[in-house]
């Protein structure tokens, strides 16, 4: 009895006893959340992660738009089933450039994590505009309107420039030359060269939905989708390798 | 009689304008949030329901789990925090026109999120979708209310804070913290409306469900507890069962909550020591909420033949049992082998419906039924037979909508997993899908009997609050002659 005898005093003192509810739920918070943030030791050092380019964002914030993650995850388990189906375990640094993360909680449809050249481009076309014409059991609703709108690509500098803000390492030439970027990456045959110069040779540049009249929501929602999970080379992944402080993917 | 009339002179004022309008939005936003459940629970069954772009699933499920969460739990709470914090402590509200801005201002958060849902303004954060411009006002809001709660309880003629108001001040105050912590972002444009949250990848997963987990905790467990706490003594009338238990597993409750996020991230990128800790802490978090199940039930003991008589007991019993089943489902589920099977399936959607019907939408029920003939000073309700015809339909559609998830999502990764005699993946994805049709339909169904019931709520409260009262309906005159 004396110490709920003790209770009495949180009871007839409410700025004690809101101080501490305050203590009494911070403490969980910090011990799970603050040793995440020494990142050498959360995210393991892998190479080819980079940050998206802008016609990727632009197509990852048509992704968050339109709720994607309500049905699909990102985030493969190192179960023996999700590799087979989906291909290897995804890995914290496959997601550090995530702003907001898509792991997503359920799986209406497929998980997409390692969904980039798995199709083309023609199918991405097909499947986003009426899903039941490839997939004939297919529940996904459908997203032709992607087609007739363009990407807002007029500010995605300041797009870049919000995200270099959170921490996302882009350099001041990659902000300044966004929104070329972003047309050149959805050109046949347009001059590349500086946008490979300045996000590496692996860049998917063509005319993903086919239309050349303009750059639309689905050439940049499929630059995103063509690339997501693509990036890291396995090759050279250590999977038993312990993550070091010299981790080549701090963000 | 003389005590009953000395009292009475003695009660202050108060201030349940505020009470009635907070009643009137639980009830507005529950049937827009249940018929947008019904329309997305339809859309996974007939996909052709979906309009693009705005009536897209993507777009209506935030719509769904925003209105049912923040826009009814969320206007349930004010109701219920605001008439209890006046009775439990002697004092009107504090803050004089305070409260009302709340009112007004907690439903401009509501509508311009939803709003903005359709249009595809979102953070794509589960449960934390508004965007920058929304979550700053809800801060305001929020400080206001906390304000009102905490000036009222300051001002009380009471020594002791009564047990409900202890859950109230848990929620109202962790609710601000979860929310501050989760919407750290970097607005694009000063007058547009995308941001970027600051942090990314494991470290926003993380906070995300830190965040996401005691919305649950917090939001949809301690509020309603507090609910809980004065309505179910007050319905049946006899006092809470077990002070000192209370006090037990109200400490324990807050306490242990915080941790359980990590269990929505099991086998994911996030490190082994905090999945490992998050599955501890809900497998520990069973017994607190058990403490609560106990403290509610058992309060009827001595009464329990008031379940009979008295539908709106019903109401608030179910919803304790459900809390009892979910808060033991919940630590089963986050024990990482079964949350292997479980996770990304329908199983979660039947676990968080068992809660969210059952117990936040059926102790909420109670209280509406409890507190909407004394604002609008009724001596009852125009129809019990309504009120037990409502409990029954509704009743019944969570049966159908859990007893179709259950089989649905155990299917669903049981399926996921199944090799062929070569060791191959028996199943496509879409195979998968296609077999949860069924079970699709049945949800729905369910979904409709629970949106019927509510209707027939409306139907009560409209003809109560007009002062009407049904044909075979006993007076509670009658009813007081007939036990004498």
């Amino acid at each position: 009895m004396s110490i709920l005898g003790r209770h009495k005093f949180f009871e007839r003192n409410s700025i004690y006893m809101l101080i501490g509810i305050i203590v009494t739920v911070l403490i969980g918070g910090i011990v799970e959340i603050v040793p995440l943030f020494r990142m050498e030791t959360v995210i393991e050092p892998v190479k080819g992660v980079r940050p998206y380019t802008p016609l990727e964002l632009a197509g990852f914030n048509i992704y968050v738009r339109e709720g994607c993650y309500n049905c699909h995850s990102q985030q493969i388990r190192p179960l023996r089933d999700e590799v087979a189906r989906y291909g290897h375990y995804s890995l914290a640094a496959e997601s550090m450039y995530d702003h907001p993360f898509q792991w997503g909680s359920k799986r209406t449809g497929p998980d997409l994590s390692r969904v980039g050249g798995k199709y083309s481009d023609a199918w991405h076309v097909a499947h986003m505009s009426d899903p039941r014409s490839v997939v004939p059991e297919s529940i996904m609703p459908t997203y032709s309107f992607l087609n007739r709108q363009a990407a807002d690509l007029r500010r995605i500098d300041k797009h870049l420039k919000a995200l270099r803000l959170a921490g996302v390492p882009y350099s001041d030439e990659q902000i300044k030359e966004a929104y070329n970027d972003a047309v050149t990456q959805a050109t046949d045959g347009a001059d590349a060269a500086g946008l490979l110069a300045r996000y590496g040779d692996k860049i998917n540049v063509r005319n993903f939905d086919g239309n050349p009249k303009m750059v639309s929501e689905m050439d940049a929602l499929i630059a995103y989708m063509q690339v997501l999970g693509t990036m890291v080379d396995f090759t050279s992944y250590d999977q038993t390798a312990l993550p070091t402080k010299t981790a080549e993917a701090q963000p | 009689m003389s005590t009953e009339a000395a009292y009475s002179a003695a009660r202050p004022s108060y201030n349940d304008d505020v009470v009635r309008l907070f009643t009137l939005a639980t009830i507005f936003w529950g049937i827009a949030g249940f018929v947008v459940g019904l329309l997305i629970a339809l859309q996974l069954a007939f996909p052709q329901l979906n309009l693009e772009p705005w009536l897209n699933f993507g777009r209506l499920r935030p719509l769904h789990t925003s209105a049912v969460i923040f826009a009814f739990g969320g206007n349930a709470l004010f109701a219920a925090a605001y008439y209890i914090v006046q009775r439990t402590c002697q004092a009107r509200l504090w803050g004089g026109w305070l409260p009302t801005f709340t009112f007004w201002g907690y439903q401009a958060v509501i509508v311009m999120a939803g709003v903005g849902y359709l249009f595809g303004i979102t953070q794509g954060k589960e449960y934390a979708e508004p965007e920058w411009y929304v979550d700053i006002w809800l801060t305001v809001v929020w400080v206001a209310y906390l304000l009102v709660f905490m000036g009222t309880i300051f001002k009380r003629k009471e020594k002791h804070i009564y047990v409900a108001n202890w859950f109230f001040m848990a929620f109202i105050i962790t609710v601000a913290v979860l929310h501050l912590g989760n919407n750290i972002n970097i607005p694009v444009e000063l007058f547009g409306t995308k941001s970027y949250p600051i942090v990314s990848g494991v470290q926003g997963a993380m906070i995300q469900w830190w965040y996401g987990h005691n919305a649950v905790g917090f939001f949809l467990t301690a509020g309603f507890l507090g609910m809980m706490y004065y309505f179910v003594p007050k319905q049946a009338e006899r006092p809470i069962y077990s002070y000192r238990l209370s006090i037990l597993h109200f400490w324990s409750l807050i306490f242990i909550y915080i941790w359980a996020g990590p269990h929505h991230l099991h086998y994911t990128a996030l490190p082994d020591w905090a999945q490992t800790l998050g599955m501890t802490f809900s497998v520990m978090l069973w017994m607190p909420s058990w403490g609560g199940m106990i403290n509610g039930i058992m309060t009827l003991s001595g009464a329990w033949h008031k379940l009979r008589q008295d539908p709106i007991i019903m109401f608030m019993v179910i919803a304790i049992s459900f809390y009892g089943m979910s808060t033991f489902e919940g630590p089963l589920m986050s024990i990482k082998e079964v949350n292997a099977l479980s996770h990304y399936t329908d199983w979660t959607i039947g676990h968080v419906h068992s809660g969210a019907l059952g117990w936040v939408g059926f102790i909420t029920f109670g209280m509406l039924y409890y507190l909407v003939p004394r604002l609008w000073n009724r001596t009852q309700m125009y129809s019990t037979k309504l009120i037990w015809t409502h409990l029954w339909v509704a009743t019944l559609g969570i049966v159908l909508y859990v007893a179709a998830m259950w089989p649905a999502g155990i299917l669903q990764g049981l399926d996921w997993r199944t090799y062929d005699e070569m060791g191959f993946l028996k199943y496509s994805f879409v195979e998968t899908v296609l077999a949860l049709h069924p079970y699709y339909l049945i949800r729905a169904a369910g979904g409709l009997l629970f949106v019927l019931g509510s209707l027939i709520m409306v139907y009560n409260f409209w003809r109560t609050i007009r002062g009407d009262l049904a044909a075979d309906e006993p007076t509670v005159a009658q009813l007081k002659g007939a036990v004498a």
